[in-house]
């Protein structure tokens, strides 16, 4: 399979997540949508790295990944959060911080 | 050989494309999180077919596995809120016309690359391209402080969310006279979480 295949399918996957993080509401769906996100960039990544070659794509594939299991810890912090504190699980809801 | 890539390459694709629209679309946020699952054990077929082995096997063990039972965990939690698609928000039309906007651009610019290995299968890579050692390797020689950068991002992002998900409620039962030693009864009254201690136990 050429590596083109691979890049149009990454760029179709991201499109989808961007799609989601704006038009969603659910913080939980949000979330989920950045991971599309993510794993677009990562598709992509690894796609570049089997083109040229260099396993040094797949070094930044796992970097990525540790970046979004911290954001998703602390995004789902976050939501629990709201819950506790009987915020609406909402987006709009969420316009300011206040501790 | 060939063409058991290629059947192998779109089936992946499909479902990886399958789950990502289940993502968005699905109400319920639970079962978009079961269609993330499912994109993601394709996402791990695709960079088998990519030669990259540990990345695959660390997508299903780390994201399949742990960060989504942390999901299902949460939105078992939060409960299924059904999510009313509000006709009204213009996001709503704005959203997905600009990310047609943003995936025509972005086809265009693929394939109308300079990158001449673009369509091509990619360099020849040898038996060992992608497996644990040679990741071990890199990790550890050249990439050295990235790795032990993530390793410390990992740790403040675990005492980040304890901090944040922590049972604020959980503190006032202590008795009232250690609360002011650690200056929390001073919390200003309003939008936070109410106070199971009346102001007049307090005084």
């Amino acid at each position: 399979m050429d590596v083109s295949w691979y890049i149009v399918l990454s760029a179709m996957i991201f499109c989808i997540g961007l799609a989601g993080v704006i038009s969603r509401r659910n913080p939980l769906v949000v979330l989920l949508s950045l991971e599309l996100l993510l794993n677009a960039g990562n598709l992509a990544l690894i796609a570049f790295s089997r083109m040229w070659g260099n396993a040094d794509g797949q070094i930044f594939a796992l970097i990525v990944m540790v970046v979004a299991a911290c954001e998703v810890v602390v995004g789902l912090g976050l939501i629990v959060a709201m819950y506790r504190n009987r915020i609406p699980i909402d987006v709009d809801e969420m316009s300011e911080l206040h501790g | 050989m060939q063409v058991l890539e290629a059947i192998c390459f779109f089936i992946a694709a499909i479902f990886a494309l399958g789950g990502a629209a289940g993502v968005v679309l699905l109400r319920n946020p639970f079962f978009s999180v079961l269609a993330l699952v499912m994109h993601l054990l394709a996402l791990a077929a695709l960079f088998l077919l990519l030669h990259a082995q540990f990345l695959a096997a660390s997508q299903i063990i780390v994201y399949a596995g742990a960060v989504m039972v942390l999901y299902v965990f949460v939105a078992a939690y939060v409960g299924g809120v059904e999510e009313p698609m509000s006709p009204s928000g213009p996001l709503l039309t704005l959203g997905p016309l600009f990310a047609g906007a943003l995936f025509i651009e972005l086809v265009l610019a693929a394939l109308g690359t300079g990158l001449s290995a673009i369509d091509s299968e990619g360099a020849k890579v040898g038996p060992g391209f992608g497996d644990p050692a040679q990741f071990g390797e890199l990790l550890l020689k050249r990439f050295l402080i990235p790795f032990e950068a993530a390793s410390y991002l990992l740790l403040i992002a675990a005492v980040g969310a304890v901090v944040l998900a922590r049972r604020r409620r959980g503190l006032e039962h202590l008795d009232a006279e250690h609360q002011r030693e650690l200056g929390l009864s001073a919390r200003p009254e309003g939008d936070g979480p109410p106070s199971l201690i009346a102001p007049g136990a307090q005084s």
